[in-house]
């Protein structure tokens, strides 16, 4: 075979090839696509082409498609493809394209040659042959493209042509009725092959070999719930039953009817025509049906408890409620309303007696509600009264208050009357007892009146008393200044001529006279005591001894005391000390009633110890600023039941009429007194037997109050 | 008559409406070595004190006719009199009554019952005083 020589290749432009492109995938047949092929090649680049295929006999091949060639030469060409021993008809299994010299071929020479490329799919031998007659050098580049592109496409093609024509086909018309059918109807064989689908039934259980995955995924369900469905019927009869399918579009759930009956076809074999009946929405409707049944049972059942509870609730209601419809008739009564107005009949005269009472309460309440029902004013929607019902077990008489309300309907019309009494009985005991107490209360102020005058007038009365009182004593006050001063008088003369006589002023006396006398002096000298002492105490009751503020040092003052003291310790024959505290402070305060104190302290000591000693002792207590004098001695000491009462006016602790120890018994009163003036206090510490020790507490820098 | 043993003696003029201090007071003076005048009240006082001119004057406070302090101021306001010490007397302890004779110009003050030989005491105090104020 001689080899092709080198041609320079001519292209095509890229629109032109897109136009070709689009041609070729409308083509509905084997000869409109080599067609569409040969114009195209012989438009673009001049030259001779032609189409060899199948023929519609499908036996020999002829030419599809021809351009630039005689039918001599398309004659040639055909044979020359069919015959099994000619060079074209090796192409057949050998793909890619060949160059024949311009006499290979008898009868159908070019002068440039004859180019050959087989058709077909890729792999697989060729159903076509491409022939380009060239005229010169040069050969097309796009013939490979035109080839590659056209070649899986006519074989397709062709395959489809040569299978159509195979089926049996029903008649024209009756098919287009079937396919007028909205129902999708199909034939199947006994084996459930299909052997024809109407329009509507290809929608869900055909896919073509160009469909989208997800509907090709849909049909295969459909075709396999279909046959599934199928396969249960029995061979003969009208077999009714449900099939669920998917829309292969949409992907919903669609539930179909299917409605078989076996046929037996005119050439022999039995088919089944199915009928599809869509019944999705049917379905839809009958499951909202049940769905809305349900929904009402149980809106029925809540009903039923409600108006159980409601009746649970109105019975467990203390008060009798009743519920009237608009024309005053009964509707219902909760159980109280029900012992009240229709009392159980047990028989028995009790009983009989109780059901008269309750028509009686029954008749009350209807006339009560004649008054309600008869009010012309629609805006009175309450009415209230007071009722006196009987009880029906006892025939007590209930005072009851009966408030009936309308019961108005969306519109505004009566519906009913509820009815709610309440007993009366407690509230009636209550403003009993409310104006009982009441009374009582308005009592109890006039009483509480009545006293506050009466205290009003005591405390008058009481006040008067105190100022007659503050007189008194002042009157009091005065009076024992003026007795003491008219005392004073005749005992200073007492106290002198005693005095004088004892001095030897009339001459010598005799030792009885002279002991005599010397009682005359201590007696008289005692008066005196008890004179001043009284004065002193009147003087400060009546507010008539001011303090004299002073500086003065301690030491001075209780070296006056001992110096005073000294007749009255000489006798005493006691230890007598004095004890004072190193660099004591100077004092601002009333050094006359602090040497009076002392002294009166001192003298009481000397009085009531009879061994051992008596010690004074001053200190200064720098924390409270305060002095204390102390005399302690190793006397008859006090019991602490009287420790309080030593204190008092005219107080000692044996006050018999044959008491030991004489004193007025107002100078330990004095002395709490004068302290109380400084500022201070005298306190005592002592027990029987153990002696006793008072001391004066004052402060360093007394103020005048 | 008594001539300058008697004279040398100082006079006491005592004055005092409650006749036995009175008396009382001039026996103990006696006693002790002083003459004695006495008075019952202010004016006695003031007419025995312008005739005697004393040495001391003991003067009771409350006296009829002319009490005590009046007498004394009266006293204190005549150059005959003003130099004589006058020793206040009083049964009334009551504060105030030494300063309203030492007002009146008291030179001592003496609380009754004073007895007769504190109250001498008081007087040769006195009269001790003058004498060293003359001798200045």
């Amino acid at each position: 075979m001689a080899s092709p020589a080198p041609l320079p290749p001519v292209e095509a432009h890229v629109g032109a090839r897109l136009a070709l492109a689009e041609h070729l995938l409308a083509c509905e047949s084997a000869v409109a696509c080599a067609r569409a092929m040969v114009e195209w090649l012989a438009r673009q680049f001049g030259v001779a082409v032609a189409c060899l295929g199948p023929g519609d006999t499908g036996t020999a091949s002829v030419c599809l498609a021809s351009e630039g060639l005689t039918g001599a030469q398309q004659g040639v060409l055909a044979r020359a493809w069919d015959a099994p021993s000619s060079v074209l008809a090796s192409f057949r299994t050998r793909p890619g394209a060949r160059w024949l010299a311009a006499d290979a071929l008898e009868g159908a020479a070019f002068p440039g040659g004859f180019l050959a490329v087989p058709l077909g799919r890729p792999g697989a031998p060729a159903v076509a042959l491409l022939g380009v007659g060239l005229s010169g050098p040069g050969v097309p580049q796009d013939v490979a493209w035109v080839a590659s592109c056209a070649g899986p496409l006519i074989a397709r093609l062709a395959a489809s042509d040569a299978r159509a024509p195979r089926r049996p086909e029903p008649d024209r018309l009756l098919r287009r009725v079937i396919n007028a059918v909205s129902d999708p109807v199909l034939l199947t064989d006994a084996e459930g092959g299909l052997l024809f689908a109407n329009g509507r039934a290809e929608a869900l259980l055909v896919a073509g070999p160009d469909a989208s995955p997800g509907r090709a995924r849909a049909v295969e369900l459909n075709q396999r719930l279909f046959r599934e469905t199928l396969a249960q019927g029995g061979a003969t009869g009208v077999h009714r039953r449900e099939v669920p399918l998917v829309d292969p579009v949409e992907g919903m759930d669609l539930l179909f009817e299917l409605v078989t009956t076996p046929v037996l076809a005119p050439d022999g074999p039995a088919v089944v025509v199915s009928v599809l009946r869509n019944v999705t929405d049917l379905g839809r409707a009958a499951q909202a049906l049940g769905e809305s049944y349900r929904r009402l049972r149980a809106t029925e059942r809540e009903a039923r408890s409600e108006r159980h509870r409601l009746d649970r609730v109105l019975d467990s209601v203390a008060d009798p409620i009743i519920l009237s419809d608009p024309s005053g008739g009964m509707v219902m009564m909760n159980d109280p309303a029900e012992r009240l107005f229709a009392p159980p009949h047990a028989g028995g005269d009790t009983a009989d007696a109780a059901g008269r009472r309750g028509h009686a309460n029954e008749a009350l309440f209807a006339s009560f509600l004649s008054n309600l029902l008869g009010n012309v004013h629609a805006d009175v929607s309450r009415w209230k009264s007071q009722l006196t019902l009987d009880d029906p077990a006892t025939g007590a008489p209930l005072p009851m208050e009966a408030l009936a309300s309308k019961v108005l309907g969306d519109q505004g019309e009566l519906t009913g009357i509820v009815t709610v009494f309440h007993d009366r009985t407690e509230m009636l005991e209550r403003a009993r007892l409310l104006e009982r107490v009441k009374e009582v209360s308005s009592e109890l102020e006039a009483r509480v009146l009545s006293a506050t005058a009466e205290l009003a007038e005591q405390n008058e009365k009481l006040r008067r008393q105190a100022i007659q009182l503050e007189q008194a004593s002042a009157a009091k006050s005065q009076f024992l200044a003026n007795m003491s001063h008219e005392f004073r008088t005749p005992l200073n003369a007492i106290l002198g001529y005693t005095n004088m006589l004892l001095q030897g002023v009339s001459g010598e006396m005799t030792p009885p006279q002279r002991r005599n006398l010397t009682r005359i002096d201590s007696n008289g000298r005692h008066l005196l005591e008890v004179i001043n002492e009284i004065l002193d105490i009147t003087r400060i009751e009546a507010g008539r001894m001011p303090l004299h503020l002073t500086d003065f040092g301690l030491p001075e003052l209780l070296q006056e005391v001992m110096a005073e003291m000294d007749p009255i310790i000489a006798r005493s024959k006691l230890a007598v000390e004095t004890r004072l505290e190193d660099e004591l402070p100077g004092v601002w305060s009333d050094r006359q009633k602090v040497k009076q104190i002392v002294l009166n302290l001192l003298s009481n000591a000397l009085k009531f110890t009879h061994e051992g000693g008596v010690q004074v002792a001053a200190e200064y207590q720098v924390a409270t600023s305060t002095f204390a004098i102390s005399v302690k001695d190793t006397g008859i000491g006090i019991d602490v039941s009287n420790q309080e009462k030593i204190f008092e006016d005219f107080q000692q602790v044996d006050s018999s009429p044959t008491r030991a120890y004489g004193g007025t018994g107002l100078g330990l009163s004095i002395c709490r007194r004068l302290a109380a003036m400084l500022g201070g206090r005298v306190s005592l510490q002592s027990s029987p037997g153990q002696g006793s020790t008072f001391t004066l507490h004052f402060p360093r820098r007394a103020r005048r109050t | 008559m008594t001539n300058s043993p008697e004279k040398q003696k100082p006079l006491v003029l005592v004055v005092d409406d409650y006749q036995d201090a009175r008396e009382m007071y001039a026996e103990y003076l006696e006693f002790s070595g002083f003459r004695v005048a006495e008075a019952k009240n202010g004016q006695e006082a003031l007419d025995k004190a312008f005739e005697l001119v004393p040495d001391v004057i003991l003067m009771d406070l409350s006296l009829p006719v002319m009490d005590g302090w009046e007498a004394t101021r009266r006293l204190k306001g005549d150059a005959r009199t003003r130099h004589i010490p006058v020793v206040a007397l009083t049964g009334h302890a009551l504060k105030g009554h030494s300063e309203d004779a030492n007002q009146a110009g008291c030179d001592a003050y003496v609380t009754k019952p004073c007895l007769p030989d504190a109250l001498v005491e008081q007087v040769r105090l006195m009269v001790k005083r003058r004498d060293e104020a003359q001798a200045r």
